[in-house]
């Protein structure tokens, strides 16, 4: 006990004098010299936050919180026993009920992001069939969103295709080019495919960006057109209407069905035939293949149907935008899919869906600390993966997989 | 003619530094199998924070070689030191879960970095002093720059330095032996988070001495530099074969070549779409890299 303790102490002392030596020489070095008082007082503000954080585990640790935490159990547990009660579909009912009525409760703003956590919820949700179910790391995973942004561009800017019309065409495309990239790639090994797949991605950026007669290169696209929709008009008997979709929650509308159809779709995958096959393939692909399992084919199928789902969004957020331009297509934005598969808990679709929530719609509380916004999101997210490495909501059917077991 | 010798020697020069690059991301796959994101933010800081002791030690008065040698120094010391902090706070807990955790736990660190360095250092490129290594030398068309000198020789030293260090020393052999079974060489003494940390050390070294000598090739660091070399030299480390040191040498030169002949006689802006073709097509018809991968083969 009085060892631990120690132990703790000493290596926080360390910890904040690594800080100050690390600190230091970038605030501190001038040209004109020497100076310590600007990395004194940030080191201060930084070591007092420490401290504070080191008393409150300390007190834990000797369990001064342990009558709070009781409490605390006993309430979870009432509460756990009380969700457990209730079905399933009614829960499920409440939360389609909450989303449907979400745009009236909030203005313009709220809608935006909510927009964008639901085209990010489709992205995860794509992104988790080949990381979550197959188990192949995909680190360019965006290329097919930007496929789908740009064919729904191109098409309705040159032929001027409808959204709807485009959308199966740019899942088609997405596929298409998820089979390209799968093809060479699936014979290797973990990492080498994570390296290969990134190329891929910045490939595909780079085109984007440089073939200016196609794609008008960093300049983007402009000028795409809305989607359009039926609605039942009553003014004048019942006849059905066409109009523009414009406002932004008519938007949140279109994405929402978008991805209420790919949770379905992704649910449905996950417990069929080829969803479990997927997962035998993550477990121990000679197993699997063993088993009499087609692992070429279905790392392909799981590639392009992940490529589908990206395609989708990735048209929606061309009709959104109306504006298509490199620059959304970037690795960092792969990254920050990936985070959410991660986050969210790999394999598992409720997780993915907290994940999109929590990545997009956390850093917009920070927004009045633009500055801070990134490293506060980068920090979370170091801090995330080493207090829960499982993720938030972690999937069920989850087995280790054999390049794990020591 | 000219033009081609002109085009080695400019490929040769940032071979040579993506070559300082890929050691260090190979070395670190080596012996834990983590991609880690945060190594191009290594770079990165290391531009900065030669710039920063450069000037200020030539402020002093310092002669510039004194200045060069000095600030080549003590930034690879601050790196290190930065390295095996990163190390300790965001990987080394990490160390028995799953492999993709570790790796998000690497990303959230490189995006951390990155804006740590944008928020000390601000959002504008940094100027670096050049007017200390300008000049160069002329046979016939072809330029060579002082710099580019510089670059070669500094890399060389570091190489040879580093393999007499990982071949022919107790520390490196320790390191092979933790990087070929952890298990193993803990059982016969070895102490692993020693020498993890340690690589860590010496990877971030190397690729700080890359960010001072690209800072003083190009003229300017700025916080996002780090990114997209990262990338290529992780792409130079597979080439080679991961986890393989002389690999990540032949690794980085081959990107180098390639990217600066790209450039050079095909398209300048399609110059990293062939760096990842090569990568691409080495790695179908050579799923281990050109001199074979070097990785704890217990895992697999």
């Amino acid at each position: 006990m009085i060892h631990e303790f120690k132990k703790r102490w000493v290596s926080f002392g360390i910890g904040l004098i690594w800080l100050f030596v690390i600190l230091w020489p970038l605030l501190g070095i001038k040209p004109e010299g020497l100076e310590f008082g600007t990395t004194f007082a940030l080191w201060g503000k930084l070591a007092v936050a420490a401290l504070c954080i080191m008393i409150v585990y300390e007190l834990n640790v000797r369990g001064v919180f342990d009558g709070a935490k009781k409490a605390g159990s006993a309430i979870t547990g009432s509460t756990r026993k009380a969700y457990a009660a209730i079905p399933q579909w009614l829960l499920l009912l409440i939360l389609l009920a909450l989303a449907l009525v979400f745009p009236s409760m909030t203005g313009r703003y709220g809608h935006d992001v909510a927009c964008n956590v639901l085209i990010y919820v489709c992205l995860g949700l794509g992104l988790n069939i080949v990381v979550g179910l197959a188990g192949l790391l995909d680190l360019g995973y965006i290329a097919f969103y930007g496929v789908g942004a740009y064919t729904y561009a191109l098409l309705s800017i040159h032929y001027q295709l409808s959204f709807w019309m485009s959308l199966p065409i740019a899942g088609c495309l997405a596929a298409i080019a998820g089979c390209i990239i799968g093809y060479p790639t699936l014979r290797m090994r973990g990492d080498y495919l994570a390296i290969v797949t990134l190329g891929f991605g910045e490939i595909v950026r780079l085109i984007l960006n440089n073939w200016m007669e196609l794609t008008n290169g960093p300049n983007g696209l402009s000028g795409i057109k809305r989607p359009g929709v039926y609605w039942l008009d009553m003014t004048n008997g019942w006849t059905l209407e066409h109009f523009w979709v414009k406002k932004v929650w008519m938007y949140y509308y279109v994405i929402l069905f978008i991805a209420i159809c790919t949770i379905i779709a992704v649910y449905r995958l996950n417990y069929s035939r080829i969803g479990r096959a997927w997962e035998a393939i993550r477990e121990d692909e000679t197993a699997a293949e063993l088993m009499g399992v087609n692992t070429f084919l279905l790392k392909l199928l799981a590639y392009a149907s992940g490529a589908v789902f990206a395609g989708f969004a990735g048209a929606f957020f061309a009709s959104r935008m109306r504006f298509v331009s490199p620059e959304s297509f970037t690795f960092l934005e792969s990254a920050m899919v990936l985070a959410m598969v991660v986050l969210g808990g790999m394999g598992s679709i409720p997780g993915v869906i907290l994940g999109a929530l929590a990545l997009i719609a956390l850093p917009e509380v920070f927004r009045e600390f633009d500055l801070y916004r990134m490293l506060v999101f980068g920090g979370v997210m170091t801090v995330m993966m080493l207090v829960r490495p499982k993720g938030l909501w972690p999937a069920k059917r989850v087995g280790r997989r054999s390049e794990e077991m020591d | 003619m000219d033009y081609f010798l002109q085009q080695l020697v400019n490929g040769i020069t940032l071979g040579g530094v993506y070559a300082l690059i890929a050691l260090g991301y190979t070395m670190v796959y080596g012996i834990i199998q983590l991609i880690n994101f945060a190594h191009g933010e290594f770079f990165a800081a290391g531009g900065y924070m030669g710039v920063i002791i450069i000037s200020y030690l030539s402020a002093q008065g310092m002669s510039p070689v004194l200045c060069i040698a000095l600030g080549l120094g003590l930034t690879m010391g601050y790196c290190a030191l930065l390295a095996m902090a990163v190390e300790k706070v965001a990987y080394k807990p990490l160390r028995s879960s799953s492999r993709l955790s570790v790796l998000l736990s690497a990303l959230g660190m490189s995006i951390f970095l990155q804006n740590g360095l944008m928020l000390t250092q601000g959002v504008y490129d940094k100027a670096y002093p050049t007017e200390m290594t300008a000049g160069g030398f002329h046979f016939g068309n072809v330029v060579v720059s002082y710099m580019q000198i510089y670059i070669v020789l500094i890399t060389a030293a570091l190489l040879i330095c580093l393999n007499l260090l990982v071949f022919k020393t107790r520390i490196g052999k320790a390191m092979r032996a933790t990087a070929q079974d952890k298990v193993m060489s803990a059982l016969v003494g070895i102490n692993s988070n020693k020498i993890i940390s340690l690589t860590f050390a010496i990877g971030a070294g190397l690729a700080a001495a890359a960010g001072i000598m690209v800072g003083f090739y190009y003229g300017s660091v700025n916080y996002s530099m780090g990114f997209v070399p990262g990338i290529k030299a992780f792409a130079a480390a597979v080439l080679g074969g991961i986890g393989n040191i002389t690999g990540a040498m032949v690794g980085g030169l081959i990107i180098g070549m390639v990217e600066i002949f790209a450039a050079g006689y095909l398209s300048s802006e399609y110059k990293d779409v062939f760096a990842f073709i090569i990568l691409i097509a080495v790695l179908y018809f050579r799923p281990t890299g050109i001199m074979g991968e070097n990785v704890d083969d217990t895992r697999v």
